[in-house]
C-alpha cells in the first residue's frame, strides 16, 4: 500500500476516518462492520488523542434503569437546553440511539457503575429532568470508553490505524471528495490518501482559548478543512464555557473539569469571595442545588467577579467543607490521593473555580446520515454542529460522539459502495504536497514561531471572544485574526528539522484553525442578541427574530454568513 | 464556618533545566535553560513555556494536559520515568532526558508506537 516513490507515501482505502476519539473509533468500527476497508488516523495516538479520553463525567442515556425515562423525554430536555436552535432531527438521533451505544459498550466490557440491585446506576445532571447519566468510577468514563474502543479496533483486520499523521488538506474534484493529504509527524513525509469517503472526527476549537479543558490536539483545523472543501459550518458562535473549571491552587494529575461530577455526587457549595452563596441572586432558588444549567452558572460567576466579589485568583469558591470525609472518599476514590499530592484538603479549605472553554456546540453542518453536502465528506462528534443548538446538556457529548460516529461509518460505507472508480491522479494532490514541503524550513528571518502566534491567539480569543462579548472586542479580534491568517502565518519561521517538528504541526493547525477562529468571531459579531452560550453585553436579550441557525461558508477566499444582515 | 482565605499567587521561583537535545544518543547532549515558575507548576508547563517563548524547535509531545491519560509525555525526569504533565518543577537544577529504553527520535521524544501504527 505504501509507496515511497518521490518521498511521498501513498495509501488507498475505502473510508478514511480522521481523529481517534470516540467518534472516530466508532466510525471506523461501524464502517468496517458494514464492509469497508478503513484507515483511521490521528495526529497524536489513535485512541489516546482527542477529548474522549479526558472526559471524566457522564453519558446521558435514557436507559430507564434508575427511574422511568424515555428518549422522547431526553429529547425534550436537550431541546430546552438548546434555546430554540437545535437541529431536532440530529438531537432526536442522539437521544434515540444513545441507549444502543451504551449497551454495546457494556458488551465490550465497559464497567458502568451499578446499583445494589445490579441495574446500571444513573444520576441526575444539570438540565436533565430524570436520573439519566451513566458513568465509570472513578472519574474515568471517557478513559474506559476509549480503552474498550481501542480494544475493538486492534482486533479488527479491516481497520488500519496510523498514529502521528497530521491532515493538511482534503482533496476534491468537481466539488467531490477524492481523498486527503497530510504528513507523518515523525518524519515530515507527505502522505496522500485516496479514499471514496472521508469522515472528519477532529473535535472542536477550544484549544484556541487560554483557559481550556481541551487536549493539545483539538485545534479547530477540521472546521477549516471542511470550509475550504466547500462544507458549511453552523452555530459556530456557540462555545460552552464549563462553569466549575479548576483555577487554584495549582492542580495537576486531574483534569480541570473534576469538580462538576464531584459536585453532582456530593452537592458542593458555590460561594463568592466573601463566603456568601450567590446563585440565588441570579434567579436560582438555592446555591446548594445542583440543577443550574451551565450557561446560567457561568453568567453568575462572571458577574460576581466583575462586581468585585471574586476569590483571590479571580474566580469563586467551591466548598466541600460541609461534606464528611467518608463521603468524600466514596465519591472521589483515588482522586482524593491526587488532591493530597497537590496540597488540597477539601475538608479544610475550598478550591477556586472559574469558567473554562470546554465544548463547541456549533460545527460542520450535517444531516442525520452525517453527510456534509460535499459528496463523500462526513463529520461526526463535537465537530458536527446542530444537535446541541445554543447550549449543550451535561452528558450529551459522549453519546453524540458515539451515535454520530456509528451513523457516519455506516453511511460513508454505503456511499463508497455506490461510487465508481474515482478520478484520482497525482496532479490533484501536487499543490497540497508542495505546500507541506514549502512550509518545512520556511525561514523569513523574523524569528516568530507558530508556538508564539498560538500564545497570542489564545490570549486574544480568551479576552475578546470569551464568555461575554461585545461589538468592539469582537471587531478587534476579527481584524487581528484575519491579519494572522492572511499575513502573519506567512511570516512564521518553521525549522527544517524533519523529525517531530512541532512547528510544522502547529503551522498547519493554525492555517486551518485561524479560518475557524475567524468564522467564530464573525458569527459572534453577526448574532446581535444573547442566547445560550453566546452572551453579548451590548445585546443582552434573546430575540425571536434570531431564533435561527447561522450558516457560514468560505467562498472565493471570503467567509460569508446568512446573518450578515439582521433577520426580520 | 467557611475559610475563604486562600494562598495568594506564589512568588516566582527559578530553576535550571538540563534538557537532552539531539537525534542520537551518541551525538546529542544537554542544553541548559533558566526558567521561572510558580509553585505547583509542572515540567510540561516549563517545557511548553520554553517552546512558546524561546526554544520553538524543542521536540516534546503531549495531547491531554495535566490529566495523565494520553501517556505521551513520559520521559526521564531527574533520572526517574515520569509524566512531564504531572511532575512538579523544583528549584535548583532538574535533568530532563528521553526514555532510556526506547529508540530516540529527537530531543525528548522516543518511539513508543507499535510498527502497525506507523506508515
Amino acid at each position: 500500500m505504501a509507496d515511497k516513490h518521490n518521498n511521498v507515501n501513498h495509501i488507498e482505502t475505502d473510508v478514511l476516518v480522521v481523529g481517534g476519539g470516540a467518534a472516530g473509533m466508532f466510525a471506523a468500527i461501524s464502517a468496517a462492520r458494514n464492509g469497508a476497508n478503513v484507515l483511521l488516523i490521528d495526529k497524536n495516538v489513535v485512541g489516546r488523542g482527542g477529548a474522549t479520553i479526558m472526559a471524566q463525567m457522564t453519558c446521558a442515556s435514557a436507559l430507564g434503569e434508575e427511574e422511568p425515562d424515555s428518549p422522547d423525554q431526553h429529547l425534550i430536555d436537550t431541546l430546552e437546553a438548546g434555546r430554540g436552535l437545535c437541529n431536532e432531527n440530529l438531537s432526536a438521533l442522539l437521544c434515540e440511539n444513545s441507549p444502543k451505544r451504551i449497551r454495546e459498550l457494556e458488551d465490550w466490557k465497559v464497567q458502568w457503575v451499578r446499583q445494589e440491585n445490579g441495574k446500571i446506576r444513573q444520576v441526575i445532571a444539570p438540565g436533565h429532568s430524570r436520573m439519566r447519566c451513566v458513568y465509570v468510577d472513578f472519574l474515568r468514563t471517557g478513559a474506559a470508553i476509549a480503552a474498550a474502543l481501542r480494544n475493538q479496533i486492534s482486533r479488527n483486520d479491516a481497520i488500519r490505524k496510523l498514529s502521528n499523521v497530521s491532515l493538511t488538506d482534503l482533496v476534491t474534484h468537481d466539488g467531490e471528495i477524492l481523498g486527503a493529504v497530510g504528513f507523518e509527524v515523525s518524519t515530515a513525509t507527505p502522505v496522500t490518501i485516496q479514499s471514496s469517503a472521508v469522515i472528519l472526527c477532529l473535535g472542536g476549537m477550544t484549544k484556541m482559548f487560554r483557559r481550556t479543558t481541551a487536549p493539545n490536539n483539538i485545534a479547530g483545523e477540521g472546521l477549516g478543512l471542511a470550509l475550504r472543501a466547500g462544507a458549511k459550518i453552523v452555530d459556530i458562535e456557540f462555545l460552552q464555557f464549563y462553569p466549575n473549571g479548576h483555577m487554584a491552587p495549582r492542580l495537576v494529575g486531574l483534569d480541570p473539569t473534576t469538580w462538576e461530577p464531584t459536585r453532582v455526587k456530593l452537592g458542593g457549595r458555590l460561594l463568592n469571595g466573601r463566603g456568601e452563596e450567590f446563585l440565588n441572586n441570579y434567579g436560582e432558588t438555592s446555591g446548594e442545588k445542583y440543577d443550574t444549567a451551565r450557561d446560567t452558572l457561568t453568567h453568575a460567576m462572571y458577574k460576581e467577579v466583575k462586581s468585585g466579589r471574586g476569590s483571590p485568583h479571580g474566580g469563586v469558591f467551591l466548598s466541600f467543607q460541609h461534606i464528611q470525609q467518608t463521603a468524600l472518599k466514596n465519591a472521589l476514590g483515588p482522586a482524593l490521593e491526587i488532591l493530597h499530592r497537590n496540597n488540597i484538603d477539601l475538608t479544610k479549605r475550598p478550591v477556586e473555580v472559574y469558567p473554562i472553554a470546554h465544548y463547541q456546540m456549533g460545527g460542520i453542518e450535517v444531516n442525520t446520515d452525517m453527510e456534509t453536502g460535499v459528496p463523500g465528506l462526513y463529520a461526526a462528534g463535537e465537530i458536527a454542529g446542530g444537535a446541541n443548538g445554543a447550549n449543550r446538556l451535561s452528558g450529551n457529548a459522549l453519546p453524540e460522539a458515539m451515535v454520530f460516529g456509528e451513523r457516519a461509518g455506516e453511511a460513508a460505507t454505503k456511499f463508497t459502495a455506490k461510487r465508481s472508480k474515482r478520478r484520482w491522479n497525482k496532479t490533484s494532490t501536487r499543490p497540497h504536497v508542495e505546500l507541506i514541503k514549502g512550509v518545512l524550513g520556511k525561514d523569513v528571518g523574523e524569528g516568530y514561531s507558530p508556538a508564539s502566534l498560538y500564545g497570542d491567539l489564545k490570549e486574544l480569543m480568551w479576552t475578546k471572544v470569551g464568555m461575554f462579548r461585545n461589538e468592539k472586542d469582537l471587531s478587534e479580534a476579527n481584524t487581528k485574526i484575519r491579519a494572522m491568517r492572511l499575513n502573519e502565518l506567512q511570516n512564521l519561521v518553521v525549522p527544517s528539522e524533519k523529525i517531530h517538528n512541532m512547528s510544522l504541526v502547529e503551522w498547519f493547525e493554525l492555517r486551518s484553525g485561524l479560518l475557524a477562529a475567524e468564522a467564530l468571531t464573525l458569527a459572534a459579531l453577526n448574532r446581535r442578541e444573547s442566547r445560550g452560550a453566546h452572551q453579548r453585553d451590548d445585546f443582552p436579550d434573546t430575540l425571536n427574530n434570531y431564533q435561527l441557525s447561522q450558516k457560514i461558508m468560505f467562498e472565493n477566499g471570503e467567509l460569508v454568513s446568512n446573518l450578515m444582515e439582521a433577520p426580520t | 464556618m467557611i475559610d475563604t482565605k486562600n494562598t495568594p499567587p506564589d512568588h516566582l521561583k527559578s530553576t535550571r533545566l538540563r534538557i537532552w537535545r539531539g537525534t542520537s544518543r551518541e551525538e546529542g547532549g544537554h542544553q541548559e535553560f533558566e526558567i521561572t515558575f510558580e509553585d505547583g507548576e509542572t515540567v510540561l508547563d516549563g517545557l511548553t513555556a520554553l517552546r512558546r517563548d524561546s526554544v520553538p524547535d524543542l521536540a516534546v509531545r503531549f495531547s491531554c494536559f495535566n490529566a495523565n491519560v494520553c501517556k505521551e509525555c513520559t520521559m526521564l525526569i531527574d533520572g526517574e520515568v515520569q509524566y512531564a504533565c504531572i511532575a512538579k518543577l523544583h528549584t535548583g537544577e532538574m535533568q530532563i532526558d528521553p526514555l532510556p529504553n526506547r529508540p530516540l527520535l529527537r530531543d525528548l521524544i522516543t518511539d513508543t508506537l507499535s510498527n502497525k501504527e506507523k506508515i
